[in-house]
């Protein structure tokens, strides 16, 4: 039955890759002037000799349809490079939506994406009943005996994998347009507009946030907690982060994710993020005053009461994402104090570049100055994005689940948990409470610490756990063979003795 | 502080260990710390997680290896051959010899072997060491129906561990109920029924009268090839099996200390300072056995807590002044395949004469509660709890405190220790109370973990 599942599984990706190799490329002028939307861009491009050639050519081959595109347009900007005519060189790079314009797609596609996803899909939850046949308790049996789950050969394949996609998704989306296109009838659905590569991510990650969250609940019956913060994960990333939006783009209000809460959400103080609300009347106003409240108000006073973890485990989508389908590797955090250390420089100085790229952007903002001691707001914004927003949140944040566990981005990067953390570590009623002296040291609550928290080390002193980085998920008190450990916002109940 | 001395501990097991530990917080002593089972202090008791896979051996080094340099505690693995008590040394099976000023033994315990089968079987083991899981990894893969003898925590962590490996598991016990040398009736059936829902057999009142093995084929080298193949209970019974699991018990390290003429009966004697009959001498953790045991403690109790606080107290009397080992009211917890145990206090199989029972048992949750007290004026003397985790300050305050049952139960909220959200037994159990004793109705005190959660 296993066996069948997984290969089920199997074919499904199989029919989903085998996607990008179908459907036709047929280039117009209407499709040129569309997608490129600078009027001038369009003008020159579109008088482009090769450019003209490819017009009303059947392309059967994405590879070269992009080819040939990409050169025409860097044949001419080399021209002008060379003759050091650099405003005139065209810098906007409209590879993926001219290739996405262009894409036609045969049946065949919807026929191979829907029995793909089915496939893997029902491969999923077979496994998931298969498992629900056993009884309820901690299911931890091979963990480190699995390739895939211990940094195994699988593992570092299943990793490889994950980082070429990112790689391919931030950087040459134009190779994804039959995923995209795969998609688009779900985005016109909900938005009326034609699906993006970041509508086609979103769909994927929700879709996989359901799928491996009602895998974890089943995994996790026994635990209240557990299947209580799993749903509400499941429930945020659904409606605010993935269906909220797509319906305020519908009713022409800017794109937001309600629950996105600076600086996690770094472009929330962008000039134009601000000047779309600004303009969209009293429901933007709203939506600019909410991300602020949130940012000041909101998140000291609830991390206050609960700890970071109504945020890290209950809503947020990177950690929706790191429960559910990162969930088999949280054991792969590194617990040694070293790791401890290098995560305390890496997430501060994430906080401290988010700071100043804010302080950057809100002076050019306020002041319409774009420079500010002589650097470009612009430009540490860009930097932020390339490193920050893409390569650390994405490339290394979920790439590595297989290699370095789940939390990577939420652990060593997120200046929102470093934010939280500040609260959490010195202004919180949240701790881990330890059960006098209990503890017989058998290191499973630190093993299975996805933020990398040596747990047995203060729970075999008696101490209770007092971590800016917890992210409160329970797990360490729902491994711990001796209930030793509890997490616990309320006043302390008994001094130590 | 007086002149330094070398103080070296035979065992790097939890009480060696915290030993050390706590004489380098208080002292500059030079410390040595031997064993010849690892180099790095491991946790003996999540050897079970590593078979199954839950964890690596790395994971169970309670301190990163930097530690011990850093506390300059220096590591020795070698094997303790002779103890020379007149010339403070200590001799190594390399030969090489060591001198101490003051000695720790923390030797800790084996498994007992079975009276019943021949010496040196194959195929029939315990596991205490690190050795005993090498050697049952190495032969798993060709076992297919495992006997376990004795019906003890060990026993059902064998148990666990083999039938995650698809091996047919029998537990053979002595008893009439599981642990029944320990648990009350209702509790052991309670733990027999949920070992046997997860697929693990229990045959009570069994024992073992003898064993059968076979000769294995002469390419096989060892020395002696008779491995297990059946063993037959007193009853008559007989059960086939290419493992037997002997978890009847551990017996302390005394050996070594005996031959240097140390006292020692089943472990090696010690006074209320931890001392044996040597002076300088000391021996704490399961290899120790207490001449005179404080209230409500037994002589050896071979468990890890105990084990803990007398390395806790053996450094305080070599570092500052002579102190009683005073352990204080018993706990101790378990967990029986997916059944949590906790108990406090002096629960007794049977109780005495002057003792009463309180229990409560939601069978279909597997959850139970029982409180012993005192007949004469209700104060609780014990808890046993099943499926629930409780509070070990609260549980311990209450007896230390002499609290009434009534008191107890109206205030079982304080003792909860559960997750979050999980459901809460209280009004169950107080029905229950309320049932037993209608002439002294109670009332629910708080109210309910949920709202208390939301607005702790
Ligand atoms: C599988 C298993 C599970 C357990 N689970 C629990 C539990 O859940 N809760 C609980 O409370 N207790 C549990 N126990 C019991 C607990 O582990 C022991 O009580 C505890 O480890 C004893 O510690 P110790 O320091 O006294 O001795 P040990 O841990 O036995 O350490 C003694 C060390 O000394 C070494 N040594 C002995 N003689 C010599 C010599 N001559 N030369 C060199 N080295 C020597 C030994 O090799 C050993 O490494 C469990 C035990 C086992 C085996
Ligand atoms: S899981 Fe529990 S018993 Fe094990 S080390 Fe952690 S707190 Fe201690």
């Amino acid at each position: 039955m296993i066996k069948f599942s997984y290969s089920l599984i199997f074919i499904g990706f199989f029919c989903l890759f085998s996607i990008l190799g179908i459907g036709e490329f047929k280039l117009t002028d209407g499709i040129l002037k569309k997608n490129i939307y600078s009027e001038n861009h369009y003008a020159v491009i579109s008088k482009l000799p090769s450019v003209q050639k490819m017009i009303g050519q059947n392309y059967s081959s994405k590879i070269s349809f992009i080819s040939d595109l990409q050169s025409a347009v860097n044949q001419h900007n080399s021209v002008l490079k060379e003759q050091k005519q650099w405003d005139k060189v065209i810098w906007t790079d409209y590879t993926f939506g001219v290739t996405n314009g262009s894409f036609t797609a045969p049946n065949l596609l919807y026929i191979l994406g829907f029995v793909g996803l089915f496939f893997i899909i029902l491969g999923v939850f077979l496994i998931i009943s298969q498992e629900k046949k056993s009884p309820t308790g901690i299911k931890n049996n091979d963990i480190f005996k699995k390739s895939i789950s211990s940094r195994g050969i699988l593992g570092i394949i299943l990793g490889c994998f994950l980082i070429i996609f990112y790689i391919v998704l931030y950087w040459f989306p134009e190779y994804l347009v039959n995923w995209v296109a795969l998609v688009n009838p779900i985005s016109k659905l909900l938005s009326g507009n034609p699906a993006s590569q970041w509508f086609l991510y979103g769909l994927l990650y929700t879709v996989a946030i359901i799928v491996m969250g009602i895998r974890f609940i089943i995994k996790y019956r026994h635990s209240k907690y557990q299947q209580f913060r799993t749903g509400s994960v499941i429930f945020f990333q659904t409606t605010f982060a993935f269906l909220l939006p797509e319906i305020l783009m519908r009713l022409n209000l800017p794109y937001q994710d309600l629950k996105n809460i600076f600086p996690l959400d770094y472009t929330f103080f962008f000039d134009y993020k601000i000047q779309e609300k600004i303009n969209s009347g009293t429901f933007g106003i709203f939506m600019l005053g909410w991300g602020i409240f949130l940012f000041l108000v909101g998140t000291p006073l609830m991390t206050y009461f609960y700890g970071k973890r109504w945020y890290c485990s209950w809503i947020c989508g990177c950690g929706g994402l790191a429960e559910t389908v990162g969930d088999s590797f949280r054991q792969l955090s590194d617990k040694s104090l070293k790791s401890w250390k290098i995560e305390r420089y890496t997430i501060y100085g994430v906080l401290v570049f988010a700071g100043i790229m804010t302080v950057f952007t809100l002076y050019s903002f306020f002041t319409g100055q774009s420079y500010l001691l002589g650097i470009p707001s612009y430009e540490i914004q860009k930097w932020y994005g390339f490193f920050i927003g893409s390569i650390f949140a994405g490339v290394v944040g979920t790439g590595f689940y297989p290699l370095m566990g789940n939390r990577v981005w939420c652990r060593f990067g997120c200046p929102l948990a470093a934010y939280m953390g500040i609260f959490q570590r010195f202004k919180s009623k949240f701790r881990i409470t330890v059960n006098g002296g209990q503890c017989i040291s058998c290191g499973n609550c630190s093993t299975y610490c996805e933020m990398g928290i040596d747990v047995r080390a203060y729970a075999q002193r008696g101490q209770d756990v007092v971590r800016a980085s917890c992210v409160g998920c329970g797990v360490c008190s729902a491994v711990c063979p001796r209930g030793v450990l509890n997490l616990e916002t309320g006043s302390i109940i008994v001094d130590k003795f | 502080m007086s002149e330094l001395k070398h103080i070296v501990i035979i065992g790097n097991g939890i009480a060696g260990v915290t030993a050390a530990r706590n004489i380098r917080k208080l002292s500059d002593h030079k410390i040595t710390l031997i064993s010849s089972e690892s180099e790095y202090f491991f946790s003996r008791t999540a050897l079970m997680y590593v078979y199954m896979g839950h964890q690596k051996l790395e994971h169970l080094k309670p301190y990163e290896d930097f530690f011990w340099t850093k506390n300059r505690i220096d590591l020795l693995k070698k094997h303790v051959e002779k103890v020379d008590i007149s010339t403070k040394n200590l001799l190594f099976s390399d030969g090489q010899t060591l001198h101490y000023d003051t000695l720790i033994f923390a030797t800790g315990s084996r498994y007992r072997w079975h009276d019943a089968v021949p010496k040196d079987t194959l195929g029939v083991q315990g596991l205490y060491s690190l050795q005993d899981l090498e050697k049952l990894e190495e032969i798993s893969p060709k076992i297919k129906k495992a006997v376990i003898v004795g019906g003890g925590l060990i026993g059902v962590e064998l148990a666990e561990m083999l039938h995650s490996r698809d091996i047919e598991v029998t537990i053979l016990v002595r008893e009439s109920g599981f642990w029944g040398n320990v648990l009350p009736q209702e509790e052991a059936k309670l733990v027999t029924k949920h070992i046997e829902s997860r697929g693990a057999k229990i045959l009570l009142n069994s024992e073992i009268e003898r064993v059968t093995t076979k000769v294995l084929d002469s390419k096989n080298l060892s020395p002696n090839p008779s491995a297990i193949k059946s063993i037959i209970t007193k009853k008559g019974e007989i059960l086939d099996c290419d493992f037997l699991g002997l978890t009847i018990g551990v017996e302390p390290q005394k050996d070594l200390a005996a031959a240097a003429g140390i006292e020692t009966n089943r472990g090696i004697l010690v006074n209320d300072c931890l001392e044996t009959s040597v002076k300088d001498i000391f021996a704490i953790g399961d290899c120790s056995e207490l001449r005179n045991p404080t209230k409500g403690r037994k002589a050896t109790e071979p468990i890890w807590y105990t084990g803990k606080m007398m390395g806790e107290t053996v450094a305080e009397s070599i570092c500052q002044k002579s102190k009683k080992y005073n352990p204080g009211i018993f706990f101790n917890s378990a967990k029986f395949f997916d059944l949590e145990y906790q108990t406090y206090g002096d629960i007794q199989p049977i109780l005495a004469e002057n003792e009463s029972s309180f229990y409560w048992e939601n069978s279909q949750e597997e959850k139970c509660l029982r409180i012993n007290y005192c007949t004469q004026d209700e104060a609780v003397i014990g808890f046993n709890v099943f499926g629930i985790r409780f509070r070990q300050v609260v549980c311990q305050q209450w007896i230390a405190e002499k609290r009434t049952l009534s008191y107890v139960i109206e205030h079982l909220e304080e003792a909860n220790f559960d997750p979050e959200f999980f459901k809460n037994c209280q009004s169950e159990i107080v029905a229950e109370y309320n049932f037993k004793f209608p002439e002294k109705t109670i009332k629910l005190k708080k109210n309910s973990g949920f709202w208390r959660t939301i607005f702790g």
